[in-house]
């Protein structure tokens, strides 16, 4: 279980992220929702321990994330960013490869090499083991270091913003994707989106911010309700229900 | 240097010899690291024999004694400034910065006109070169521990923010220095103008013993770390998501750096720009992003550009130019073509 105890943030005087508890990791896939700038991404680098707290205490699995071993923190927990530039040129297998880094420290081993496989296999990416980052499409790049994750074996994804520029079609693999994890593999899926319908139709649990609190937190029916998400984005928000689904309109 | 070459499971089928074939196979072949680096190793080898054996003017026992010592200098100086620059391209995540960018040279430059202008040339020259050597190092890695935790130790963490005030220390150093040499007696300022070249012939030996165990040490000190240094590739958040801790390397490292840098620095004067050429090369003449291949190879591609010039310069320009303008000549072409050919991307 990831444990967020009276977690804040402030960068000078801004406070990021106020006071924030919560605790993910008893359903698969839960979503982050929430405006730019409500504290989503502080909270991922917190977690991913990229950023310290000024207040509060963060757990994983009983383990405080300013104290364990970066180690094995690695061995549970995978964090894939927004943006992720790679000055060298690699190819995806070099990439994925190193998604064994915490477990092999870089010699790889026979077991190694099966988990690296399995996370091309299962990303559907045999065709283009042998090509460099820079010569795939943005949605196979995401493709390519949603394995490196896989290949590293945890029980706790997190992922920001992983359907940033792609499109339609390349969102609804990566969703389904997020959702297969979860179901066959037992993984448990945190998840950033800007994409509330997304949301809506992978996610067990919804969490939405805005100013740096979690400000609604339920099962995706009680969410996707045009008071709590007009509150959440403080925009209008219309709710339809299409083939039995809830879908937000916020097209206006 | 390791030259391993791991033996594959030979082809199960023959391959019918066509030239298609061949020349399919040679590329295979040639696209192994080890290959490549065996292969550098090889020229290297040559070239170094080039310059011990061949226009002999006397006795070869005594010929040999003298260049042995410029080559055990060459082969130092050289894995010193390969190995740290790429290390701090890998720290830094930029291919077009070389460990001078802290301020080593303008620094050693500033180490030694204070010298200088404070006890005059002749104490200068009368100075024990180990106590010179001594002092040298020790400031010079002063400096750039105190910037690095300074800078990057505490909260800010930032590698820009240090690279920032490295340039503007370096600049600042650079023209306090001039402005000091200025005021100088003109025999003075040559005896310091002498320094400012580096000169790889005639080596202190003791000197050279000293900086060649700082710089052994510190290449062992990197080898443990290969496989971080290659994840350190990815950049820190994803180096950090896969349980390196971060600053922690990263500090040995730089530490790692300034010790090579500094002791070369010392023993031959200022040196670092030739790290740009040596490590963009590597990293295109390996062909690959891991370290245990780049840093081997840019070390002897060190060893070649120092050896290569100085035979250059000893046999066919007869003396009658400065390795350091020979290298800084190609060096500069090269950082041109590195530039456009960014641009053009």
């Amino acid at each position: 279980m990831i444990v967020l105890d009276g977690v804040t943030k402030r960068y000078n005087r801004q406070t990021v992220l106020d006071d924030v508890s919560i605790i993910l990791g008893e359903e698969g896939v839960t979503a982050l929702i929430g405006p730019n700038g409500a504290g989503k991404s502080t909270l991922f680098g917190l977690v991913g321990r990229l950023i310290a707290a000024d207040a509060g205490t963060v757990t994983v699995d009983g383990m405080d994330v300013r104290t364990a071993s970066s180690g094995d923190l690695a061995k549970i927990l995978a964090v894939l960013r927004q943006d992720n530039h790679i000055a060298a040129r690699l190819t995806v297998q070099d990439l994925v490869e190193f998604g064994r880094f915490p477990h092999s420290k870089g010699r790889l081993t026979v077991a190694d090499r099966e988990h690296i496989d399995r996370a091309i296999a299962y990303l559907d990416l045999e065709a283009f083991r042998g090509r460099f980052l820079d010569q795939l499409s943005g949605g196979q790049r995401q493709r390519a270091f949603i394995a490196m994750v896989l290949a590293q074996d945890t029980k706790y994804v997190l992922l920001d913003e992983p359907l940033n520029n792609l499109d339609v079609r390349h969102m609804g693999e990566i969703m389904k994707l997020v959702r297969r994890m979860a179901d066959e593999l037992g993984k448990v899926v945190v998840v950033v989106l800007h994409d509330i319908n997304f949301a809506a139709t992978y996610a067990d649990r919804i969490v939405a911010m805005r100013d740096g609190r979690v400000v609604a937190d339920a099962p995706v029916a009680e969410i996707m309700r045009p008071e709590v998400l007009g509150a959440v984005y403080e925009t209008p928000v219309d709710v339809r229900e299409i083939d039995g689904r809830p879908v937000a309109l916020y097209y206006s | 240097m390791r030259t391993e070459s791991t033996p594959r499971p030979a082809d199960a089928a023959p391959v019918a010899p066509t030239a298609r074939g061949i020349r399919s196979r040679a590329a295979a072949v040639w696209a192994r690291p080890g290959i490549r680096l065996a292969l550098l190793g090889a020229v290297v080898a040559v070239f170094i024999a080039l310059y011990l054996f061949t226009a002999v003017p006397g006795s070869l026992a005594f010929a040999l004694k003298i260049r042995g010592v410029s080559v055990v200098a060459m082969i130092v100086v050289a894995v010193a400034v390969g190995v740290s620059t790429v290390v701090f391209h890998t720290i830094t995540q930029n291919r077009i910065l070389t460990p001078s960018i802290m301020g080593f040279d303008a620094f050693y430059m500033l180490i030694s006109t204070v010298i200088v202008f404070m006890l005059g040339s002749t104490a200068f020259l009368r100075t024990d070169p180990v106590v010179l050597w001594v002092v040298q190092v020790v400031v010079m890695v002063a400096f750039s521990v105190f910037l690095f935790t300074w800078l990057f130790g505490g909260k800010r963490r930032s590698i820009h923010l240090m690279l920032l005030v490295g340039i503007v220390l370096g600049t600042f150093f650079r023209s306090f220095t001039e402005w000091m040499q200025r005021m100088l007696d003109p025999l003075d300022f040559q005896v310091l103008t002498d320094t400012s070249f580096a000169s790889l012939t005639r080596p202190d030996e003791t000197l050279l013993l000293l900086t060649g165990i700082l710089v052994v040490l510190g290449s062992l000190a990197v080898v443990p770390l290969l496989n971080t240094l290659d994840v350190l590739t990815l950049g820190e958040p994803v180096a950090v998501g896969l349980g390196v801790n971060h600053k922690r390397v990263i500090m040995a490292l730089f530490a790692i750096v300034s010790v090579m840098v500094a002791a070369s620095t010392a023993l031959v004067g200022p040196i670092l720009f030739f790290g740009l050429i040596v490590a963009n090369l590597a990293y295109s003449y390996a062909g690959t992003f891991r370290h245990r291949w780049t840093l081997p190879v840019a070390a002897l591609l060190g060893v070649l550009c120092l050896v290569g010039g100085q035979l250059l310069l000893e046999r066919v320009f007869a003396f009658g130019a400065s390795l350091s303008i020979v290298i800084e000549f190609a060096g500069g072409l090269f950082f041109l073509y590195l530039v456009l050919r960014k641009g053009a991307r």
